[in-house]
């Protein structure tokens, strides 16, 4: 029993690849763990960023600084009454916010946090990624059929609608970013030396390798075409999501919130995780492709040689580079830790905030220790592809609060049309190019 | 990836399968009709990864489940489903077409048990990490011209149904 | 590279055998036009099965037509629907019983 869960500790591949079931299990609850502490931490940073974005606080009561309102939300939503509308379809309401929650979650399993650190790593993962969250739909439009009412039918309707367009230009922009994979030269425009990649691959680990071998993040590649594929997943996965500038579904008549109107207390709260962790995950999509996975940020260049005993583990490289950027945990967490201590230092000395203060002292306490932790060099190593992943998605979670507090709605119109008609043919151009230039260079560099 | 446990998934993924058909055909309500076939479609891509076909998997899910039966449930809330629950599932003549099937599946077995042995001893060498280059070999090499009419065949499956749901002004 | 496991190509034929029965049931006894035609994916898909079944014994040929199976369905499934909505305009029923404008 022991040499099996420790037996996988040896191996460099996934769990999924080592057959071993009790991995499999721990790595499944740490991202059950992950996404929802994930979208705990969106639900506070959404209202706190909007709230400074509009030069207001925001939730500053419930904990130090609001820290606690979305245990107090999710309290709330626990205890509110559970409805059904009278001539609802009992199964059908029953079932669309479970299907849509499991459909959320389940594109979890290929999403790579470390070149092993995935629970499975298929060989079609993104095709799974792509099939999966296209199924959110079918739960959207149980829920709107569901309700038996017509605001919520008709925001069903509109979100399906719009879902299915957008699924489609971000179909053509994830090609052409998989079609980058199957390219051999290095560098930017594939010049640079013949390098070790150039099968091309669907599994998610093997686009991260393919962008470590041609030393190059995609986002860059054959530049302005890997640029323009990213915006267009960036804004195509910003209207999957239902999220604004294209939330008209949820947020029509304000009054009545679109599919998930008549929903109330857990059953709400499960569509409202499953929108977050389908922002989680479509953001994975478009790190793991575009900006390098769990790649550092100019992952081949090292630097001058530095020596410091002791600091760096047998085999790895050991450059002034990689030395500033493998502190870059140490500084994020410290950071976070600090801003905790200004923030405690500022709270007013009535003796009323005492317990406030002082919880938000042992929060920033928390957060520094874990940085420190993170300077041990076993631990150091370990956490440098998960964190710079994170990071990278955390990136992409406030760009998205930005453009919520940011850019109007778009009209339901306006949004078909610029899904039909805008970014599907600059996808298709874009594909057609890159498929173009990568034939051309390739058959150049060969003669 | 070897796959683990085979006959406990197989009948799992296979009494899913079988119960979302008979389903499909007995429900009163065509969305729940509906929602059982999205199980069996769901099924059989799990039988397909055991079949060693994982770019099948993938298609059937990205097209079928979440193209096709989105078009259905579509549909089904476009036409009036109230009328359906209140009138008769079967028609008249479901005796003689039970029995036709039947008799069909009296064929099926006949001609399993006759024709068991010929298939062959040894299966084929899949390999399963290149099953998608596998097929693009043969989708953009042998099957060149059936994939240009099947592209053929979905615009005009598209203009056709644009054509056949539109207003009539 | 893998011996013969317990569950063999038979198994996956008779499944795929019950399920195209299924089907065919469907389409012969009932009513609503919308379920036969979900009876006709469960054929379709049957076919699949099979193909897909074989393939593990013959190459990957079968694969390729399965592929091409789902994408006449989906081209299929959308023109049935199409022409259902038309005639559910028409005539405000879905029953197939009361599709019988050319019987004399």
């Amino acid at each position: 029993m022991r040499d099996y869960i420790t037996s996988y500790l040896n191996s460099s591949g996934t769990p999924g690849e080592a057959g071993n079931i009790f991995w499999i299990t721990v790595y499944i609850l740490l991202i059950f763990a992950g996404v929802a502490a994930g979208v705990i931490c969106m639900n506070w940073l959404e209202r706190k960023i909007m709230a400074h974005m509009q030069v207001r606080l925001g939730p500053m009561r419930v904990g130090p600084h609001g820290l606690l309102q979305p245990f107090a939300d999710a309290l709330k939503l626990l205890l509110k009454e559970d409805l059904m509308p009278e001539q609802a379809d009992s199964v059908v309401y029953h079932l669309a916010p479970l299907l849509v929650v499991v459909v959320a979650f389940t594109v979890f399993i290929v999403v790579p946090f470390g070149p092993s650190h995935a629970v499975t790593d298929m060989n079609i993962g993104l095709l799974f990624m792509l099939g999966v969250s296209s199924m959110a739909v079918l739960g959207i439009v149980m829920a709107g059929w569901a309700s038996n009412s017509h605001y919520p039918l008709l925001g069903a309707l509109r979100s399906s609608a719009q879902m299915v367009s957008y699924e489609v230009a971000m179909g053509m922009a994830v090609l052409t970013a998989v079609l980058m994979t199957s390219l051999h030269g290095g560098g930017i425009y594939g010049v640079g030396g013949a390098q070790e990649s150039g099968t091309g691959t669907l599994s998610m680990i093997g686009i991260v390798q393919a962008q470590a071998g041609q030393h190059v993040w995609f986002i860059f590649k054959f530049f302005p075409l890997g640029l323009v594929s990213f915006v267009i997943f960036a804004i195509a996965m910003v209207a999957e999501t239902n999220r604004a500038p294209f939330d008209l579904p949820e947020a029509e008549s304000e009054l009545t919130a679109g599919f998930h109107t008549e929903y109330s207390g857990f059953r709400w709260s499960l569509f409202f995780l499953a929108e977050y962790a389908a922002m989680i995950a479509v953001s994975s999509i478009a790190v793991t492709l575009w900006l390098g996975g769990w790649l550092r940020p100019f992952p081949n260049w090292h630097g001058p040689q530095v020596a410091i005993p002791g600091f760096w583990q047998a085999g790895s490289s050991n450059g002034v580079v990689d030395l500033i950027l493998a502190m870059a945990p140490v500084v994020a967490f410290v950071g976070l830790g600090g801003l905790c201590f200004l923030g405690a230092w500022r709270m007013a000395k009535n003796p009323l905030f005492r317990i406030q203060m002082l919880g938000l002292a042992a929060f920033g306490a928390l957060l520094a220790l874990v940085g420190l932790i993170c300077v041990v060099p076993a631990v150091r190593d370990r956490v440098q592809d998960i964190f710079w992943f994170v990071a990278k998605v955390a990136v992409s979670m406030y760009l998205y609060i930005w453009y919520r507090s940011t850019f109007p709605r778009y009209r339901f119109d306006q949004l078909m049309k610029v899904g039909w008609k805008v970014l599907l043919p600059i996808a298709i151009g874009v594909l057609l190019a890159t498929a173009t230039l990568g034939v051309v260079i390739q058959a150049v560099m060969a003669a | 990836m070897t796959p683990v446990a085979t006959p406990f998934f197989f009948y799992l993924l296979a009494g899913l399968a079988l119960l979302g058909g008979v389903l499909v055909i007995t429900r009163r309500n065509p969305v729940h009709s509906a929602l059982a076939l999205i199980l069996t479609l769901l099924a059989l891509a799990g039988i397909y990864l055991m079949l060693y076909a994982p770019f099948v998997a993938g298609v059937q899910i990205i097209l079928y489940v979440g193209g096709i039966m989105v078009l259905f449930l579509f549909v089904i809330m476009l036409v009036d489903v109230g009328r359906a629950e209140k009138e008769a599932r079967f028609n008249k003549q479901w005796v003689v077409g039970v029995v036709a099937s039947l008799a069909l599946g009296m064929l099926f077995v006949s001609a399993y048990v006759k024709g068991k042995a010929l298939f062959p001893e040894r299966l084929a060498r899949l390999a399963e990490e290149s099953n998608t280059q596998e097929i693009a070999k043969f989708l953009y090499g042998d099957y060149l011209l059936a994939f240009e009419v099947a592209s053929l065949l979905l615009l005009v499956a598209m203009i056709g149904a644009v054509v056949m749901a539109k207003k009539r002004v | 590279m893998e011996a013969w496991s317990q569950i063999s190509t038979l198994h996956y034929l008779v499944l795929a055998a019950g399920l195209f029965l299924l089907g065919v049931i469907g389409v012969l006894t009932r009513r609503n036009v919308v379920i036969i035609l979900m009876s006709i994916e469960l054929i379709l898909n049957a076919v699949n099965l099979n193909l897909i079944a074989f393939s593990r014994l013959y190459g990957l040929h079968g694969q390729v037509f399965a592929i091409f199976v789902i994408t006449d369905a989906a081209a299929e499934a959308a023109v049935a629907l199409g022409i259902l909505i038309a005639f559910f305009r028409n005539r405000e029923t879905v029953n197939m019983d009361e599709v019988d404008l050319l019987k004399w």
